[in-house]
């Protein structure tokens, strides 16, 4: 298979402003945690969890720069991780 | 290793790296003695697994004590099944066969990344010292099952964390195994050798890889917390400390039920490459096997509650995983119905490989059917931990797999060796094999039916004669792997040399010499519009 040339270069500025917004959203996490919600306390934490995950492999692992099939592949990973989420609480939720 | 007089000059047997002997072959990255490496490796695991057994059946030859008492019965059953699950089967095909054929079936110099392909193996042999020591040393044998279900995993004394930190060293070889197959096969195909030519061996390796990339690492971070659990008391399984062990039992089968696939998927990958040579016939619905290898693979995700319909889950869920249990059903079938099809009106050349193929669609289709009754709620309560779930699953794993793996071996050893094998003793050795499996495990199936549970080193008068029957067995199955090991050992090393292609096959791996050399092809192969791994027309 040919090999692919071009490469995307990112500039440095956009890795830090990613870099801050990681940390940012680290301490949000942290904050979270002192206001009581109840049993949206750990949605919350999976809630900034999952927009840290989507900025590292957006920028920091280039998946916005690639080909689409590896886009497609790494949905296809989230896909399957959502529905065997799905199904486990089918007992879960179900049980009596 | 090995003393083969090469027969075509210089080849990776015979090839002289930077370290000579045994180093030439522990730090060799050429993924031809990796998967040879492998091939011993297994080999070992394996007769220490059939001895296990073996011990057994001799212990269920008659009620009472025979030959051993409940706690060592317990201990044997486990370490035999961690043994066969997770150092053979899992492994089996894509680490020995995958690693010996693939690069070369796709017209590539080697896997992708070649040093991660050795610390795979690596990683394998710590696996298995870690489990052995567990048998060695503390304070007795594990005793809770291969699949150390909760709570009996944190109850038990036994010295289980270095089995279970086995098992996760285990898990991480075949991850790395799944990465490095996946990328060569994205990346490293020759020139034409578009998806649609790939042969179906390279397909359900890709299958598979992708099983081991996404699957594994559940029953990694499951390990993980039993071991805290067992260390430091989190209740995540527990009842006691709040945990819940239905949990355990999803996270272990979220998992272990797809490694049921990474078994059986390139088994049928195999079987897809035998049939059509010794049929001299193009596979019948190529894309039909590639679309089922591809649903086998996502379904089987999804269907592993049907291990737990006993153990308190929902109605709900409990519908659900039967509905797609028996759906699962039907892209095996799809194969099944393939392989029978392309031997239809084909120029049949019965050899060695050949009985192995077709003896292990019946065993496949017997194992497959009876899982049926076991995915269907009514029958699955009734028949639920007894000897029929053991016959189910030997017919499916090992008859499934471990028949396949014979047939490959048989298929590719001339190649592999540069050597044939005696065909009158290879057929000699299927044939008793063959009885030995069927006396072996049938029994079990109506003893199963008649309520002997499993797992005891006891039973009652009236399952004796079933038992009889079944141990018998064992020792003729072992007496036909004896035939074929020392007939294979003897040819490797004495057998008349082999042809360059001498089943007249068509894909890429018969166009290089036997051995293979160092760097498979001395020139790239590229593939025109007429090429194709199955055109026998």
């Amino acid at each position: 298979m040919s090999e692919d040339k071009h490469h995307h270069i990112v500039p440095y500025r956009l890795y830090v402003i990613v870099l801050v917004a990681l940390l940012a959203l680290t301490f949000a996490s942290i904050g979270i945690t002192s206001i009581e919600l109840g049993e949206y306390t750990v949605a919350a934490a999976l809630l900034f969890a999952v927009i840290k995950s989507v900025l590292v492999l957006t920028y920091f692992m280039h998946l916005k720069y690639d080909k689409p099939y590896i886009k497609l592949m790494v949905a296809f990973v989230f896909a399957i991780f959502v529905v065997v989420i799905v199904i486990t609480f089918l007992d879960y939720l179900y049980r009596v | 290793m090995h003393t083969t007089n090469a027969v075509n000059g210089a080849n990776y047997l015979t090839y002289q790296g930077k370290y000579k002997g045994l180093l030439g072959w522990i730090f060799s990255t050429d993924h031809k003695r990796i998967g040879l490496l492998y091939l011993y490796s297994i080999a070992t695991m394996f007769a220490t697994g059939v001895l296990l057994g073996l011990a057994m059946k001799f212990e269920l030859l008659a009620p009472g004590k025979t030959i051993m008492d409940a706690q060592t019965y317990n201990a044997t059953f486990t370490v035999h099944g961690v043994i066969m699950i997770f150092m053979v089967v899992v492994p089996g095909l894509p680490a020995v066969f995958g690693n010996l054929m693939m690069p070369i079936m796709i017209g590539a110099k080697d896997v992708a990344f070649p040093k991660l392909n050795l610390l795979s193996w690596w990683l394998y042999i710590a696996g298995v010292v870690l489990v052995l020591c567990a048998l060695l040393f503390g304070s007795g044998t594990p005793d809770t099952g291969w699949t150390f279900y909760a709570p009996y995993s944190f109850k038990t004394g036994t010295n289980l964390l270095p089995a279970v930190f086995g098992a996760f060293v285990l898990g991480f070889s075949s991850i790395l195994t799944g990465l490095n197959f996946l990328v060569t096969i994205h990346r490293l195909r020759c020139p034409g050798m578009k998806w649609t030519k790939l042969p179906l061996f390279v397909w359900t390796l890709y299958g598979t890889a992708w099983i081991q990339l996404l699957a594994t690492p559940v029953v990694g971070i499951t390990l993980v917390l039993v071991a805290l659990e067992r260390v430091f008391g989190v209740g995540v399984f527990d009842p006691a400390l709040g945990g819940d062990p239905v949990l355990y039992q999803h996270l272990f089968w979220i998992y272990s039920h797809p490694a049921v696939y990474i078994m059986i998927l390139p088994a049928m990958g195999a079987i897809s490459e035998i049939i059509p040579t010794f049929s001299q016939k193009h596979i019948f619905g190529y894309k039909a096997i590639i679309a089922s290898t591809l649903a086998i693979a996502f379904v089987g995700y999804l269907v592993w509650g049907h291990h737990m319909f006993t153990a308190g889950m929902s109605g709900t869920a409990q519908y659900y995983f039967s509905l797609l249990t028996f759906i699962v059903a039907i892209p095996s079938a799809i194969k099944v119905f393939n392989w029978i099809s392309t031997m239809y009106k084909g120029s049949i050349n019965i050899q060695t490989p050949f009985y192995w193929a077709v003896s292990f669609i019946f065993v496949f289709m017997v194992g497959g059917l009876s899982g049926l009754v076991l995915g269907a709620l009514a029958t699955d309560i009734y028949v639920h931990d007894t000897a029929f779930v053991v016959a189910h699953f030997h017919y499916i794993v090992f008859g499934g797999t471990g028949f396949a793996f014979f047939a490959a071996m048989h298929y590719w050893f001339p190649k592999i060796f540069g050597r044939m094998y005696d065909k009158a003793w290879a057929n000699i050795g299927w044939l008793v094999f063959f009885i030995g499996f069927l006396a072996l495990y049938s029994p079990m199936f109506y003893l199963g039916m008649m309520g002997m549970p499993r797992r005891y080193y006891d039973y009652l008068e009236e399952f004796h004669g079933g038992n009889i029957l079944s141990t018998l067995g064992s020792w003729v199955l072992v007496t036909g792997f004896i035939i074929i090991v020392v007939n294979l050992v003897r040819s490797a090393r004495k057998g008349p040399p082999a042809e360059m292609n001498p089943w007249h096959s068509k894909t890429l791996e018969w166009t290089v010499t036997s051995p293979p050399p160092v760097l498979n092809f001395e020139k790239e192969p590229v593939l025109g519009e007429k090429d194709g791994p199955y055109n026998y027309d």
